[in-house]
């Protein structure tokens, strides 16, 4: 395996949470190339022209499959396809997340497509983490994610843009079958001119559906960022979205709901809120001695949490 | 402790000058429980929020401990050992009821020790279960129960000083009595710890040691519950 300079240590750390191999199953992505990979007894990991197929068995509990990618050379463009199959009733954790270095004068970009077949009555967290550093030119991530739920499926999915991704374009969409639940938590900081967009859409197909969306964000400096967020009701189901921004000096942010209810029993719910920090916010924790900088800082980092 | 000299306060443009507090003077001394009752519109939360920082006097002075505190931030007031708990409180999505409770117990001397249990006690005290500690201070809070936390809040602070404006307000279900109790026990732990009250509600009035009562801006009357009550309730405030 290729060693990883102490830069990719600690991108991989930061999108992954490791920077060794773990124990379980996984695969590490360094500027275009698999550099070490390992399957479990239960889950395989294999490879597939641009990225990796990516099988649980059925009844696996409690195991954790790793796919983290890392780009440190300037220029580098990637297009990676991972094809996940969750066998019924396994109860799974995947992270992914991608961290991009860039110190020259050409973008970095990765572009991922995630597709996620989740069997009956299986259950499935995935975190996924973006991050940029690097003096050089754009950190540039696209990711698309797209979540099968069969029968009684459930999937929680974290989608975190941690800080430093120059342009972003999210898209995250998912179709539900009888009894299957979604929960999506988005967070996304950008700053100087950095634009983000995001647009996640779930089809509520089956009876007893139910999907919770939350995405928060905050906006700094002169940065943009977009939001479309849209459920569909089928049948007798429940969604839930919230879309909550915080803006900071010249930050913007538009977020666009929409619910389409195609079934007399479908009860979808949008919520959206997009402002400063309020004043009374600052005041109450400047009353427990903390500076108005500190204060900001609290709210913020409680935000994202 | 707290001196409060010839205070004023005013609001609008100069030739609608509204006037909220009109030269008014008082002192508080170390260990002594205050209420700060009136009519609305009397001045009362102005006065609190002066006290804390959250206005600026247009004329006047307040000095604690010794110290000309006037053109002092909130926050410097706090180090020195202010507290203040709002009559409307404020949500925070994201922070936990137990992340206040830190950021309100760290940084200066507390009887909390940042153990599970003193957190657990602090919450049980106003008549929260411990379950809230990890519950965010957002909207699926009732008022009532944002009103308790934020009554916790400024206990933790531990403060020579604290301000409670109208800490009954909201309080639902929960029992006066209750509220009565919080404050005599956190006087009792540390009896050179004064507190103001601003408050309407008799049952805490006549829990003071001296009550003091504004209207239009100034103090029309003050004294111990014994002579003021009557007074109070005869209409002659």
């Amino acid at each position: 395996m290729k060693t990883l300079d102490q830069i990719e240590k600690e991108l991989m750390s930061t999108v992954a949470g490791i920077s060794e191999p773990p124990a379980g199953a996984y695969n590490f992505r360094v500027n275009g190339k698999s550099i070490s990979r390992q399957s479990s007894t239960n889950i395989n990991v294999e490879p597939q022209e641009n990225g990796l197929i990516i099988t649980v068995k059925a009844n696996t509990k409690d195991e954790v499959v790793h796919i983290p990618v890392i780009i440190s050379k300037t220029g580098h463009k990637e297009v990676v396809i991972n094809d996940f199959f969750i066998g019924d009733n396994a109860d799974v954790t995947i992270v992914a997340g991608c961290g991009i270095y860039n110190c020259g004068p050409s973008d970095a970009i990765h572009d991922g497509v995630h597709t996620f077949h989740i069997g009956k009555n299986a259950k499935v967290r995935y975190i996924e983490k973006h991050y940029g550093a690097g003096p050089g030119a754009g950190k540039i991530l696209n990711p698309t994610s797209k979540f099968y739920l069969e029968k009684n499926a459930y999937a929680e999915v974290e989608l975190e843009q941690i800080r430093g991704v120059d342009s972003t374009n999210r898209i995250t969409e998912a179709e539900l079958k009888d009894g299957a639940k979604i929960l999506i938590r988005e967070k996304m900081l950008t700053q100087g001119k950095q634009h983000a967009k995001s647009h996640i859409e779930t089809i509520l197909q089956g009876k007893d559906t139910v999907a919770d969306i939350v995405s928060r964000s905050v906006a700094t400096d002169e940065s943009r960022q977009e939001f479309t967020l849209h459920i569909e009701g089928d049948n007798l189901c429940r969604g839930h979205s919230e879309c909550d921004a915080i803006l900071q000096d010249h930050g913007s942010v538009i977020a666009t709901p929409s619910l389409d209810a195609k079934h007399v029993d479908a009860q979808l719910i949008h919520e959206a809120a997009i402002g400063k920090i309020a004043g009374d916010q600052l005041n109450k924790l400047m009353t427990l001695g903390l500076t108005s900088q500190q204060a900001e800082s609290q709210i913020i980092n409680g935000f994202l949490k | 402790m707290l001196q409060v000299k010839n205070l004023s306060f005013s609001v609008g443009p100069a030739r609608k000058r509204s006037i909220i507090l009109n030269n008014l003077s008082l002192n508080i001394k170390p260990g002594e429980f205050v209420v700060i009752t009136g009519p609305n519109g009397s001045g009362k939360s102005t006065l609190a929020k002066l006290i804390m920082g959250l206005e600026k006097a247009t004329d006047g002075q307040i000095i604690f401990n010794h110290q000309n505190i006037t053109d002092m931030g909130i926050t410097e007031r706090a180090r020195l050992g202010i507290a203040f708990a709002f009559q409307q409180p404020p949500h925070f999505k994201g922070v936990t009821v137990k992340d206040l409770l830190q950021i309100s117990a760290t940084g200066h001397e507390t009887f909390l020790e940042d153990s599970e249990t003193d957190y657990k006690k602090l919450i049980e005290t106003v008549g929260l279960d411990e379950s809230y500690l990890e519950r965010e201070v957002n909207n699926t809070l009732s008022g009532g129960e944002l009103k308790r936390i934020e009554i916790a809040s400024a206990i933790a602070r531990n403060a020579q000083l604290t301000v409670f404006d109208e800490p009954e307000a909201g309080i639902d279900i929960w029992s006066f009595e209750k509220l009565v109790q919080i404050f005599k026990k956190f006087r009792d732990k540390a009896p050179e710890r004064a507190l103001i009250v601003i408050s309407h509600q008799q049952r805490l009035i006549k829990q003071a040691d001296r009550i003091i009562v504004l209207r239009d801006g100034q103090i029309a009357l003050q004294g111990h519950p014994d002579k003021i009550l009557p007074e109070l309730q005869e209409g002659q405030a």
